[in-house]
């Protein structure tokens, strides 16, 4: 479910080009971006950095707490391990774009009512990946949550996830 | 020392604290963290208990930990029971969750916690080598709030401080083996 390789640099040279050929595309939650940063800058920095939608957050940077999970094309995956331009043309989705029209997302409204975060840091991420996870296994059995929820929780709310998760499929 | 005085780990703790000036608020955590637990009825198939008790910032706490040591010799906490007087409870979520969070830290820290030093330098540096507890290895835990009334005590750090008691006491009980410094991880597990 996750990409937990670390894509290797690419150290790619810059021909002399046009401004616009540098250009990366990006589908951010629906909206066309042109951004023009290193191919291989981390997807991460430049959904905070170039975009500013600091909803997905920086952790540990290397891919093992989860912090900055999001969609791409549906699938959860941590983006301070993506560059940039392995995610061009793909569809991506943020917290920020998570629940459909504006609305909160079932796993969203979950959290809200069973005061499933504590400093709430890592909890976009986790989000993100249980909206995956039920996108994949609508009722997920405990095994299953054992399996796919990788990420760090430093408060320590994993018994609340877990009810929340619960709760999210018994609303659904 | 209960074992070397052939005496049930519960009641030897109850007869021992009996003379502290503050024996009623250790009994109170101490009895209904075994009475949640079932201490006293066998555990299930597998599994083996320790209880701790302690007071830290002024609350009182006990713990009962229900664990198995598999034949590879690894360690599966599954259940941990949480008893604490806090003096008096404000918001009885907030400190559940505060205890569940304790719990977290606390298995992090003695399962896993340690940092070196090599060349004047910590040699950990981030989570692949500095292991943080996960959610499939996230104990069912289960919270007893006895608020006496008396002055205020801690909530967070106390379940924090229980754990490796409890998970260690339970381990003596599932192999016969004493631990006697952290993190477990640096043991091997096994009957003896």
């Amino acid at each position: 479910m996750f990409s937990t390789a670390i894509p290797s640099r690419r150290n790619m040279r810059w021909p002399e080009s046009s401004q616009e050929e540098r250009m990366i595309k990006l589908t951010i939650n629906g909206q066309s971006h042109d951004v023009d940063v290193e191919p291989d800058t981390p997807l991460l920095w430049v959904i905070r950095d170039t975009i500013g939608l600091t909803g997905t957050k920086y952790g540990c940077g290397i891919v093992q707490c989860g912090a900055c999970t999001v969609h791409i094309d549906g699938a959860a995956v941590r983006s301070c391990g993506l560059a940039v331009s392995d995610a061009a043309g793909k569809q991506i989705t943020t917290i920020e774009g998570l629940g459909p029209n504006g609305n909160l997302h079932k796993v969203q409204q979950a959290w809200i009512d069973n005061d499933v975060p504590q400093c709430g840091y890592c909890q976009s991420g986790m989000i993100m990946a249980v909206a995956a996870l039920l996108k994949d296994k609508p009722k997920p059995t405990d095994a299953d949550i054992d399996k796919a929820l990788t990420n760090i929780c430093r408060c320590g709310t994993y018994q609340q996830v877990r009810a929340g998760i619960h709760a999210a499929v018994a609303n659904a | 020392m209960a074992r070397a005085a052939g005496q049930d780990p519960y009641q030897y703790r109850r007869r021992l604290i009996g003379r502290h000036p503050q024996a009623g608020k250790f009994l109170a955590v101490l009895d209904a963290a075994a009475k949640a637990a079932g201490w006293g009825e066998p555990a299930p198939a597998g599994r083996h208990r320790g209880i701790a008790l302690e007071e830290v910032d002024n609350a009182f706490i006990a713990a009962v930990a229900e664990i198995s040591v598999g034949d590879d010799g690894a360690l599966r906490v599954h259940r941990f029971v949480c008893a604490l007087d806090p003096g008096h409870v404000v918001n009885p979520l907030t400190t559940e969750m505060q205890i569940e969070s304790g719990v977290a830290f606390g298995l992090t820290a003695a399962l896993y916690g340690e940092i070196g030093i090599r060349d004047g330098r910590v040699m950990q540096s981030n989570f692949h080598d500095y292991r943080m507890l996960r959610l499939a290895e996230m104990p069912k835990v289960e919270t007893v709030l006895v608020p006496s009334g008396g002055f205020w005590g801690g909530v967070g750090e106390p379940p924090s401080a229980i754990v490796a008691p409890a998970v260690c006491n339970a381990i003596f009980a599932a192999t016969g083996q004493r631990i006697r410094s952290l993190p477990l991880k640096n043991h091997e597990l096994r009957k003896i």
